[in-house]
């Protein structure tokens, strides 16, 4: 019988690689693929307390939402993505720094 | 004869975690991005084993129908993928993996030594789509009005930022 241990255990794998991703890709595009793990993982946080606490609907629905910014967060970054690329003809963020003092 | 629902869990958590392990550790960016489909479709099949039916449909339309096809082409966009070496570098890995490791012990162990609040005996997973229905338009409708107003103003500013400068604008 699979408890909520393992689902636990498997959601937070996923999260500590996406953390890993973030921390370590120097690709801007690669991070935000991370910051999609890190999500992903607390989406399915939400559904597995859900299930085991007997309030699917709520669990669900706080899924959907984070689902919902995942998918308005990748629009924006997309298009910020593009323009850092189009406008430095790079998408190194340790190259994009004319902020820097 | 091992339990099938274990078989499935046990299957689409390798898959899983594959996926995510080829997407932090890859040389090449458009591997990472195929990588996330590994991901979503694992991560939907969770949701269809905790009974969360529509979650898991609208797992597999909105990140791999819209979300995986937005990243490949952003990656596709930006050149530079032909040199493998140069796409996807990672830095620092050699501070950031025992320090990804530890968190993950530590959460571990959180996970097994806490005691859960769960219920003695799981229900049967019923569809879920009426009640999350229903309560996503009694008790959560401010939350559910906001979200459709930050997909709006989601909407306009992504067209903003990625249209081209108009000349004489």
């Amino acid at each position: 019988m699979i408890s909520i241990q393992h689902y636990l255990l498997v959601s937070a794998a996923i999260f500590v690689l996406g953390l890993l991703t973030v921390a370590t890709r120097r690709n801007a595009l690669g991070i935000l693929l991370g910051t999609e793990l890190v999500l992903n993982a607390a989406a399915l946080n939400m559904v597995i307390f859900g299930r085991y606490s007997n309030h699917m609907a709520e669990g669900s629905i706080y899924a959907l939402f984070v689902i919902v910014l995942a998918a308005a967060e990748a629009a924006v970054a997309l298009a910020v993505g593009l323009m850092i690329y189009r406008n430095f003809k790079t998408i190194d963020t340790v190259e994009v720094d004319d902020l820097k003092g | 004869m091992p339990d099938l629902t274990l078989l499935i869990f046990l299957a689409f958590s390798g898959l899983i975690l594959g996926a995510c392990l080829v997407l932090a550790f890859s040389k090449n960016l458009v591997y990472s991005a195929f990588s996330l489909l590994g991901t979503f479709t694992g991560v939907a099949a969770f949701f269809a084993l905790l009974g969360a039916d529509f979650l898991a449909i609208a797992q597999l339309l909105v990140y791999i129908g819209g979300i995986m096809v937005l990243y490949l082409f952003a990656v596709l966009m930006t050149s530079g993928i032909a040199d493998v070496k140069v796409t996807n570098r990672s830095i620092g890995l050699k501070f950031a993996l025992p320090v990804a490791v530890i968190l993950f012990g530590l959460l571990a162990k959180l996970i097994f030594s806490t005691e859960w609040f769960v219920v003695k005996e799981l229900p049967e997973a019923t569809p879920t789509t009426a009640s999350i229905g229903n309560t996503l338009l009694t008790q959560y409708l401010l939350p559910f009005e906001l979200a459709s107003v930050l997909l709006l103003g989601v909407l306009v500013g992504a067209v903003s930022l990625g249209r081209r400068e108009v000349k004489g604008d």
